[in-house]
């Protein structure tokens, strides 16, 4: 039988003042199953906390009601509070007469009736209310990085600095991701190299982080703190023990003019090669799509050159499976071709080229060294335009969004032209100009200003060739759009950033959300940036929306101090408000008949299929089971089953037909 | 392959050098052409400026006429018709209370069955390798193709390929022995509809699209619509004023240049109706560029 | 069905996250309201079982609000679709029913949205008490020989 305590709430004046509170507590004395009802000044006082844990001692409750503030106020003060006295948390309940009613009615018979019958609704629930546990689940304290650019890298640091082991997966032969392409980095133009390789070697050298590069993710199965991801290390053909990265193998290598994809097909490298000088694994690998051998069977000349005897033509990929205990995804981003252009020529302009593949002529490790040089016919250009906005920012083009970088990234293109080429023409069409960082502002007033970059606020319809000249067809809107045209030596394109490739088949081999752009989702967009919908997987970086280096390593240390949080736990403690399908006795099992809407519905993959077998092995039926370490409680797959077989702890059917019944009883 | 001809004014009076070739080349493309009985004004030059139902009911009256004649296809070679018709037949596909409406308004029916195609089209369809075989000669000639703005324009009607660099009439030609150069103009506008109100500014757009055909140096320009032929060809005086030079290279259409590649006379062709004079040289090797002489 | 002293009698099935938390906001901004709802909790929209209005009805409720997030917001990312498509397959079966759809009133209320709670409640009223009380189900009531079991 239920004996059930009320303790109403005056709240001071709160609730007093329109609310007759010592009547409510006297009438709900009279509610069958109520055994104690009082009223007092201030509930969540000491004192008044005090009376609820005495009353549970004295008169033997089996449920409590709180008549006072919202639950979403002070539902965990008071659990706690009956906790202490030795009943269990979720046989407490509030109602909410404050918010839902003091406050929103005038003093009168109405208002003190309504917060009788608000308590009286929640009585009935709470004689429904069961004992509920907290879910413990197990951690394993080993982070998933998945991206090796700075994003990933600052990620897999702070993880690994914080004691925690972290496996970083990274798909090209090297770490380093754009930024290693970089030449200079803004605001202050340090050399993007000086600031990044020491961070790569940490990486490697790290004690606590494994690194898999030219490797990939290929599934993860599991839920929080307990993941298991398969990786493809894809066979390099090289045994990196034997390795000394001398370079023997790309000066042998015949085919030397494979496009470079790390010079943005502006330069070429060989068939057996190491991506760039600083790379870091500082290891080669072979590119079976181009190498002779692997194509014809005939060479092998890299394998008589070694000296190490590195070279293992018949290397197979590798799958391992890890067991981690939370994911950080941190795959970044890629930028749209210049081909996507057919105003700009579709890509056949051998000088229309792409902001990156720029960034690559301006880098002293690029295909010409650092020297500004056409790539049609190697003069240097003394006239560049630069076209901001290109592509993004333009719904006829499917990219409605802002790609934030390129405002800071064309002025610091045009500064660095001038400062190589100082009798040179900088030419930027812009939209508008967006620098809302620190300092970002100030540098480009400096590009205007003693660079004298020519900034023309316009677009620029049409790109077309004439006499190894580019024809830069634009407008001059600050003028009354009058049309300019330029004849430019070279254009740079600061084209839009988009997802990376693979982006989408990732998300749904993580069951991560992605939107139509396939950048991936956020939990929440103001309050939980780096989290996703899916329990202990985290993002960091342009993978989330494009960003420039600070905001990446910014939202990669947030991801790790998640990952940090999580570990630091031994268990993962998470409340029990999940949903429960029923097993009964045999021969009936459970009444669920193995439909799985339920698995259909559940946004968070928590419904699993349990197969009941007799003890022979012989299958009875296939039913449906909740893993209450995914649950989240939104009751979704217990309005849907047609069977009633699932139910929700703390919002049961039968908690939430006795509210109903009783309010109009 | 037998296929309606819908080819509306300009080619029955000012252009009519386009039907004339079109006609004379048609048998040796085993292209047989029916002309729509009945047909109407499309309404290119005005309709669609001054009332949207009669701009509509227009050339909904003529693709009726054509579904009553069973043709299942039209060749339209004038591309303001062109224009004109496919746009109809797009928005009375989507719309069908106004497609009633028209129907009611032309009193007969429309399925809108019909498909409709360019020169273009029906050109790739039948110049096959088989037929250029028996061509007597190459057009072996420097070109540049000028699409002008209704072959490509708007992309979801005309759903032609590479709007901003289109290549189908550089394909045709090839294929009966032709260079066609790169150029820059190959969709700038020439001044349109501009050509009888402001003569000055067709000078100005027009002379922009025969310089830059002349600096690739090609011997001729290519076009397939009567409004580029006319502003590029009957307009070279106003050119010639806008620009202050003289220019003598000439225009064609698709039609003529594959006629001559047929061997046909220059009065099958209608070349003589041409008020620049087509003088291609015919020496096949010949490299020199037609630049501007006087004439 | 004009009744000048009727007072109807409302619940309003709301969820957590959204519309309760907008409840809360109303009250803390003071705004007043009618006095004839009664608030009950649900972690979300989609745990709402559309029998539970009936059985408000068949109970003497004369109107029903269900109001949560607004789609794309809600805290379990889906919840509110399903409660969304489930009333659209509802409200064909009131109609067959005899019962008024015009008493249930279906919105989005998000946690910010404090003011517009307040207007929620109040066009309820205001609708259902020119609606008269809900007779339907009086009838069926009475013909019911269920008691609900005591604990």
């Amino acid at each position: 039988m239920s004996r059930i305590g009320v303790f109403v709430c005056h709240c001071g004046e709160n609730i007093a003042a329109t609310v007759d509170c010592e009547k409510v507590a006297k009438t709900c004395a009279k509610i069958p199953g109520v055994v104690y009802s009082v009223d007092y000044k201030y509930m969540c006082s000491d004192p008044g906390q005090n009376l609820i844990r005495e009353a549970i001692k004295e008169k033997k409750l089996t449920g409590v009601v709180v008549a006072a503030c919202s639950p979403r106020m002070h539902e965990p003060t008071f659990r706690r509070a009956c906790a202490e006295a030795g009943l269990n948390p979720y046989l407490c309940e509030m109602a909410n007469i404050r918010e839902q009613c003091s406050w929103v009615h005038p003093k009168s018979k109405a208002t003190t009736q309504k917060a009788i019958d608000i308590i009286s609704t929640l009585v009935a629930k709470v004689k429904r209310n069961r004992a509920l546990f907290p879910i413990q689940v197990p951690v394993t304290k080993t982070a998933l990085v998945i991206g090796g650019g700075i994003a990933g890298i600052q990620a897999a640091l702070d993880i690994a600095n914080s004691g925690h082991k972290v496996v970083l997966v990274e798909r090209e032969p090297s770490i380093g991701g754009h930024m290693a392409q970089l030449s200079e980095t803004f605001p202050t133009l340090d050399c993007s190299q000086c600031i990044l390789t020491p961070r790569m070697v940490e990486v490697a050298q790290h004690p606590n982080i494994t690194l898999y590069s030219y490797s990939e993710v290929e599934s993860l199965s599991g839920f929080i703190g307990n993941f298991t991801a398969r990786i493809r290390k894809k066979a390099k053909s090289i045994d990196e023990k034997l390795c000394t990265g001398c370079g023997e193998c790309m000066n042998a290598c015949p085919i030397k003019k494979n496009p470079s994809e790390f010079n943005m097909g502006l330069g070429t490298r060989p068939a057996i090669y190491i991506p760039f000088p600083q790379a870091i694994p500082n290891k080669p690998v072979i590119d079976r799509e181009r190498c002779t051998y692997f194509r014809t069977g005939k060479c092998r000349f890299c394998e008589t050159k070694c000296p190490a005897q590195a070279i293992r033509f018949d290397q197979k990929d590798e799958l391992i499976d890890i067991q981690v205990g939370a994911v950080v995804v941190a795959t970044g981003f890629n930028v749209v071709g210049t081909s996507f252009f057919p105003e700009y020529g579709y890509g056949k302009y051998k000088d229309v080229i792409t902001g990156l593949q720029f960034e690559r002529l301006l880098s002293a490790s690029g295909p010409t060294l650092g020297e500004l040089k056409r790539p049609s016919d190697g003069s240097t250009p003394k006239k560049i335009a630069f076209i901001a906005c290109a592509g993004s920012r333009d719904p006829a083009k499917g990219i409605e969004y802002c790609s934030k970088i390129c405002c800071m990234y064309t002025a610091k293109h045009a500064m660095l032209y001038k400062h190589k080429v100082p009798d040179g023409d900088a030419y930027v069409f812009y939209m508008d100009i967006r620098a809302g960082g620190k300092g970002y502002d100030e540098f480009v007033r400096r590009a205007i200003e003693e660079d004298h970059v020519n900034y023309i606020r316009g677009r620029v319809s049409r790109i077309y060739e004439r006499n190894g000249k580019l024809i830069v067809c634009g407008a001059d809107t600050l003028l009354g759009a009058e049309p300019v045209e330029i004849e430019a030596d070279m254009v740079v394109l600061a084209t839009a950033g988009i997802a990376n490739q693979g982006a989408e088949e990732l998300a749904q081999s993580l069951h991560i959300s992605y939107d139509h752009h396939q950048f991936f989702a956020e939990a929440h967009p103001k309050l939980r940036p780096v989290e996703t919908n899916t329990a202990g997987i985290f993002l960091a970086g342009a993978c989330q929306s494009p960003k420039d280096i600070p905001d990446s390593v910014s939202q990669a240390s947030a991801a790790a101090s998640k990952v940090s949080t999580l570990f630091s736990q031994k268990e993962l403690t998470r409340e029990p408000v999940v949903a429960v399908i029923n097993r009964t006795a045999p021969p009936v099992y459970s009444t669920c008949v193995g439909c799985f809407m339920c698995q259909s519905a559940c946004p968070f993959n928590a419904i699993e299929r349990e197969e009941i077998r007799t003890r022979d092995g012989k299958l009875i039926k296939t039913v449906a089971r909740v893993n209450p370490g995914l649950c989240q409680g939104c009751g979704t797959c217990v309005a849907l089953c047609r069977s009633k077989s699932i139910d929700l702890q703390g919002f049961s059917n039968e908690q939430v037909y006795a509210e109903v019944t009783e309010l109009f009883a | 392959m037998k296929v309606g001809l819908y080819h509306g004014c300009s080619l029955e009076a000012s252009s009519r050098e386009y039907l004339e070739s079109l006609r004379a080349i048609a048998p040796a493309l085993k292209l047989e052409l029916e002309e729509v009985q009945n047909w109407n004004c499309c309404g290119a030059s005005s309709a669609h400026a001054m009332d949207h139902i009669l701009a509509l009911s227009l050339p909904a009256e003529t693709l009726a006429q054509a579904e009553q004649q069973s043709m299942k296809e039209v060749l339209v070679p004038c591309a303001a018709c062109y224009g004109r018709l496919a746009a109809t037949k797009a928005e009375l596909a989507e719309n069908q209370t106004l497609k009633q409406q028209i129907s009611e308004r032309i009193e007969m029916p429309y399925a809108g069955s019909t498909e409709i195609l360019t020169i273009l089209d029906i050109l790739d369809k039948v110049l096959t390798a088989d037929v250029v075989k028996s061509f007597p000669q190459k057009f072996s000639h420097k070109v540049v193709c000028y699409y002008g703005c209704l072959l490509v324009r708007p992309p979801k009607i005309t759903k032609a390929q590479r709007v901003e660099d289109p290549l189908m009439m550089e394909d045709i030609l090839k294929r009966i022995g032709a260079q066609p150069l790169d150029w820059g103009m190959k969709t700038e506008c020439c001044g349109a509809s501009f050509s009888i109100t402001r003569t000055d500014l067709v000078g100005m757009m027009s002379g922009k699209i025969i310089e830059d055909a002349i600096l690739r140096g090609a011997e001729a320009i290519i076009v397939a619509c009567p409004m580029c032929q006319s502003n590029l060809d009957m307009r070279r005086q106003a050119i010639e004023k806008a620009m202050g030079k003289r220019y003598s290279i000439p225009v064609l259409f698709i039609t003529q240049a594959i006629g001559l590649a047929l061997g046909l006379d220059s009065s099958a062709l209608g070349l003589k109706r041409h008020f620049v004079p087509v003088s291609l040289l015919e020496n096949q090797e010949a490299k020199a560029v037609a630049t501007g002489k006087s004439s | 069905m004009e009744n000048e002293s009727f007072e109807p009698k409302i619940v309003a099935f709301v969820c957590n996250w959204c519309t309760y938390a907008g409840a809360d906001l109303t009250g803390t901004s003071r705004i007043k309201y009618a006095t004839n709802v009664r608030i009950i909790r649900f972690p979300c929209t989609g745990r709402i079982d559309y029998n539970l209005i009936l059985k408000a009805f068949e109970r003497g409720a004369d109107g029903v609000i269900v109001s949560g997030c607004h789609p794309n917001d809600c805290h379990y990312t889906s919840g509110n679709f399903h409660a969304r498509r489930r009333w659209i397959v509802f409200r064909g079966l009131l109609e067959y029913m005899g019962i008024d759809p015009r008493r249930i009133i279906f919105s989005w209320v998000s946690a910010a949205e404090g003011a517009k709670w307040a207007d929620v409640v109040n066009r309820a009223v205001t609708e259902v008490r020119q609606l008269g009380p809900a007779k339907e189900f009086n009838e069926m009531r009475k013909s019911q020989a269920f008691e609900f079991r005591s604990v």
